[in-house]
Order: C-alpha cells, then structure tokens, then sequence
C-alpha cells in the first residue's frame, strides 16, 4: 500500500500537472496505456469541475488524495468551494450549468465510464469530494498493449 | 497546443496538436474561430486530431462549439485521425453522431 497527498490552487495550468502526478504515482502498478489514458482523463475532469464550478472567478485549494491498495488506485479530489445542490441533475449525461460556456456536461459521465468505481458528495456552500478508483488489469488482455 | 491550418479545393484542414484541456481550449477557440471565419464559404472543414495527446470532455465542448460556427456558415465538419484517448472521449459522448469520423 502506498499514499500520496497533493495539493494545489485552482489553476487551469495545475491540471496538466494533477493528472501527471497522479499518473506517475501509479506508475508502479504497471497500468496499461489505456488505464494510463483513462486514469489522467478521468483526474482532468475531476480537477476542471473545481476550477471551473467549485470556485468560479477565484482561486482556491484542490486536494487530491491517492492510495494503492493491491492493483487497485484510489483517487479522492476534494474542494471547498461551491457545492452541488442537486447531485442527480448534475450526473445526468449532457447536462451543464453553465450551457453558454461550450461546455459538453460530459465530466461526469467519463469519470463514471472511464474508472472501476465512482461516488460524489456534495454540499452547497460546503464543497464537493469525488471519490474514483481503478483497478487495474480488470479486463486483462482485451487492451494490454 | 498547436494549431495549424491548410485549405485544398472546398475542404478546409485543420491540425491540432498537444494537449486539448481546459487551459489551452480557450487560446485554440479564438485561433480556430478566426481561421474559420478566413474560410468561411468552403463546403467543409476536417479537423485532424493525429496530434492531439490528451483531450478530456472540455474538448468535446470545443469540438461542439466549432460544429455549430461552421454550421452557421453552412459547412460540414469531420473529424480525422483521433488517437485512443481521444477516439474513446469521443465515442463516449456520441460526438460521432454529429461530426462524423472520416
């Protein structure tokens, strides 16, 4: 078992660097580059939801919070920013709050489709915190290249 | 990100390379806007992905949002050449609906 906390400002310049962190955190693992891919994808939308809706026009902190257990990754990303009211609305596949923004309203939908294990918990005016796992060679074989 | 463009005959190409993410989309809006708005009256415009490394959905909202300005303009839009990642994002958002792969 490994852990590792990292913590940085809502920036849109700190995702490159989030997904990498996180992405060589697991490396040891020996993911896939297509688990690689989904892991770095699914991270992106976590921290671009706290960029861009947990602290709309202000900067604040991000938390990600990773944990090796077996050949599974966890991945906790946590803000205290805005809060979701209405969480169900919010996972609806296309759905955004922001519709003027050419924004897909997809996040969500790939963190789901693109991690083994998915759950949000949110709060308004109190933050969110997304919790995502992986577990690695689940489909072994069908993308082990 | 990079973005480089060419036209030949009624087909406008556009390639995009690096990494489509929250923080370059915005730059790669105005740029694409602009070479679209230069080219406004060709029949289409293929967007070739070969060079995209990483594009999570705020891609997507790219791609739609360049869709429907050259829909605007009458054009049709393609898409070419996504890698995995990319071909993934895509699919999983049904973006191929409605800018078909090429």
């Amino acid at each position: 078992m490994n852990k590792m906390q990292l913590k940085i400002l809502s920036r849109s310049e700190n995702e490159t660097f989030a997904r990498n962190a996180v992405a060589a955190f697991v490396l040891p693992l020996n993911p896939t580059l297509s688990e690689l891919s989904d892991i770095k994808t699914a991270v992106s939308e976590a921290v671009t939801n706290c960029i861009v809706h947990a602290y709309p026009g202000r900067e604040d902190w991000i938390t990600l919070e990773c944990e090796t257990e077996g050949n599974t990754l966890h991945i906790t990303v946590s803000d205290s920013g805005k809060g979701i009211a209405d969480i169900t609305q919010a996972l609806t596949p296309f759905y955004t709050s922001l519709p003027g923004e050419e924004r897909s309203g997809m996040g969500f939908t790939i963190m789901q489709t693109f991690m083994t294990g998915f759950s949000v918990e949110s709060a308004p005016g109190v933050g969110t915190t997304v919790k995502m796992s992986k577990t690695l060679g689940a489909r072994a074989g069908s993308d082990a290249q | 990100m990079k973005l480089q463009s060419c036209s030949r005959g009624q087909d406008l190409y556009i390639y995009l390379s690096g990494e489509l993410d929250e923080c370059s989309a915005r730059e790669m809006r105005v740029r694409a806007d602009r070479i679209i708005d230069e080219h406004a009256g060709l029949s289409r415009a293929v967007f070739n992905l070969a060079g995209v490394k990483f594009m999570d959905s705020t891609g997507i909202g790219f791609l739609i949002g360049r869709y429907k300005k050259l829909k605007s303009y009458g054009m049709t839009m393609l898409l070419e050449n996504p890698d995995r990642n990319a071909d993934k994002v895509l699919s999983v958002s049904g973006v191929y609906s409605l800018i078909p792969k090429i």
